[in-house]
């Protein structure tokens, strides 16, 4: 069995975003237009947590990646969590 | 008694202010009135839904029962007029609602067209829901559009019809897209990326007249004789602040409702906010128009506190806008370009005055093949700047322009070499957000 490196590093990049890094929205980037829970595979309101400006902190979060790729306006990044908190 | 507050106005502006009121004044009355039957949805999002990203029902942000919970009174009527002294509000039905506080957050509706022919069947502005709705079902049995106009609206709008089948045409009335914001290069782009989806692009046409036939659009004429016939002529030259209720109230106007920088009109306990705003900035000593989600979200809270009895400034920020223009996603923040653009005959929507209140200043440009960055210098700081593509920058250049961040120590390489700018601005960023946070 061979490993395929470009998967290796994908998963290894995942993993370390799953276990250390959430979403974080910008609010002043943001105009509510919904695109980012329309498209959350598990149905999180990720809007709403744009509009108050909170990371989303939903444990059910997959970090999937989607909201952070459709957002038609850069509101939402993949970020380290603050230490201490999850 | 607990406090009457009256907001006339379901967009952003008055939706922040009626939640930042409830937190601050949960005992108080808080009504709003609105003449828009669809109550509060994103604006901007009709963009995404005329291109069909997303559903009608994704457009509303709050659930009827989270708007139940905020304990607000809804009003759909129109407002007619404010009786400043008796403190009331009369609506079109007759009615008339007491007000100890009244935040005018009207919004601005497009400006109507400026050539014969503008009242026809088949032509369109988008201002609300109901329109967009109405331009989707146009689309579905039309072959042909003209879009005529500039500015963010006029490309959501010749792209949304081309997403519907349109065959679409896009009329400049100069030589390129949106001149006094984007610089030559970057009209160019988008202007690219617009035929390559197959959107016709005609330049220096000025409309002549629309013409119809028992009262339906069937062509549009140019001013160089051009005819294209099309069933939807969409416009989109501009908007202009919905001023009547202000006006004859005798509420001070110039091209938007004159506020302080606490959002207080010149009539006692009447406050205005969004779109339909002119609010001063005691920095500046200027009042300026934004047509901005954001800026008109930070008016609602800021007049919320100050109707509350804790007046307080809409303090201005680098005005910026991120958007995708013809599908390129584009931050523009500060002050960009000057002058005026033919193609608008008022200020556009997803638009800030203050991008054309640019000073001279040392350009320096980075770009590759579709990315680009454009940083305006001032002496010290950066004072504006335009990123397309690869967003990477944006937030850095975000913060640097918002804080006014001195960047004398960069600044002579970044005129040196442009190749070397988004690595310095990269660098300087990072170095810049340590030693600020170790000061904080």
């Amino acid at each position: 069995m061979t490993i395929d490196r470009r998967s290796l590093l994908f998963d290894l990049t995942r993993a370390e975003v799953l276990a250390t890094g959430h979403v974080l929205p910008e609010p002043a980037r943001c105009v509510q237009c919904g695109i980012c829970s329309y498209n959350c595979p598990i149905g999180l309101d990720v809007r709403a947590y744009a509009w108050r400006g909170e990371a989303i902190s939903d444990s059910h979060c997959l970090t999937c990646g989607q909201c952070v790729a459709r957002c038609p306006r850069g509101v939402l990044i993949f970020a380290p969590m603050a230490n201490g908190k999850s | 008694m607990a406090a009457e507050y009256v907001i006339v106005g379901s967009g952003v502006a008055g939706i922040a202010a009626a939640e930042a009121l409830r937190a601050r004044a949960p005992g108080a009355s808080i009504t709003v009135i609105t003449e828009d039957p669809n109550g509060f949805y994103s604006r901007p999002g009709l963009a995404y839904y005329l291109g069909g990203a997303i559903p009608e029902k994704q457009l509303f942000p709050r659930s009827h029962a989270e708007l139940r919970a905020l304990g607000l009174r809804w009003v759909q009527a129109q407002a007619t007029k404010i009786d400043v002294a008796g403190h009331r509000v009369n609506l079109a039905d007759g009615r008339s609602l007491a007000y100890d506080k009244l935040l005018i957050a009207t919004g601005a509706r497009a400006a109507a067209p400026d050539f014969p022919g503008g009242d026809l069947d088949g032509v369109f502005t988008l201002d609300t829901l109901a329109d967009a709705k109405r331009l989707i079902h146009k689309a579905n049995k039309s072959g042909h559009a003209v879009v005529v106009g500039g500015g963010i609206t006029a490309l959501e709008l010749a792209e949304g019809l081309h997403a519907c089948g349109v065959n679409v045409h896009y009329l400049l009335r100069g030589a390129r897209y949106w001149s006094n914001v984007l610089d030559a290069e970057e009209s160019q782009l988008v202007e690219d990326h617009l035929r390559d989806d197959g959107i016709e692009i005609h330049y220096h046409a000025r409309i002549h007249q629309a013409e119809g036939k028992k009262g339906r659009l069937i062509a549009v004429q140019t001013d160089s004789g051009e005819r294209i016939p099309c069933q939807i002529l969409a416009v989109a030259i501009g908007t202009r602040p919905n001023l009547d209720l202000a006006r004859t109230a005798g509420v001070k106007i110039d091209r938007g409702i004159l506020t302080d920088s606490c959002l207080r009109t010149s009539a006692p306990d009447i406050l205005a906010a969004g779109d339909v705003a002119q609010v001063h900035d005691d920095i500046t000593g200027r009042a300026s128009l934004d047509t901005l989600w954001p800026t008109a979200r930070a008016h609602g809270v800021a007049a919320a506190a100050t109707m509350t009895g804790a007046p307080t400034p809409y303090r201005r920020t680098a005005a910026m806008n991120v958007t995708l223009l013809a599908d390129i996603p584009t931050t523009i923040i500060g002050a960009l370009g000057s002058g005026s653009d033919e193609d608008m005959v008022a200020i556009a929507r997803g638009d800030s005055e203050s991008w054309r209140a640019a000073a001279p200043t040392w350009v320096v440009v980075e770009h590759h093949e579709v990315n680009r960055v454009r940083i305006m210098l001032g002496d010290r700081t950066i004072t504006g700047a335009l990123v397309m593509g690869d967003q990477t920058l944006s937030r850095p250049l975000h913060r640097l322009i918002a804080a006014e961040a001195d960047i004398s120590p960069i600044r002579d390489a970044l005129l040196a070499d442009d190749h070397a700018v988004l690595q310095l601005i990269a660098s300087f960023s990072a170095e810049w957000e340590r030693s600020h946070a170790d000061n904080s």
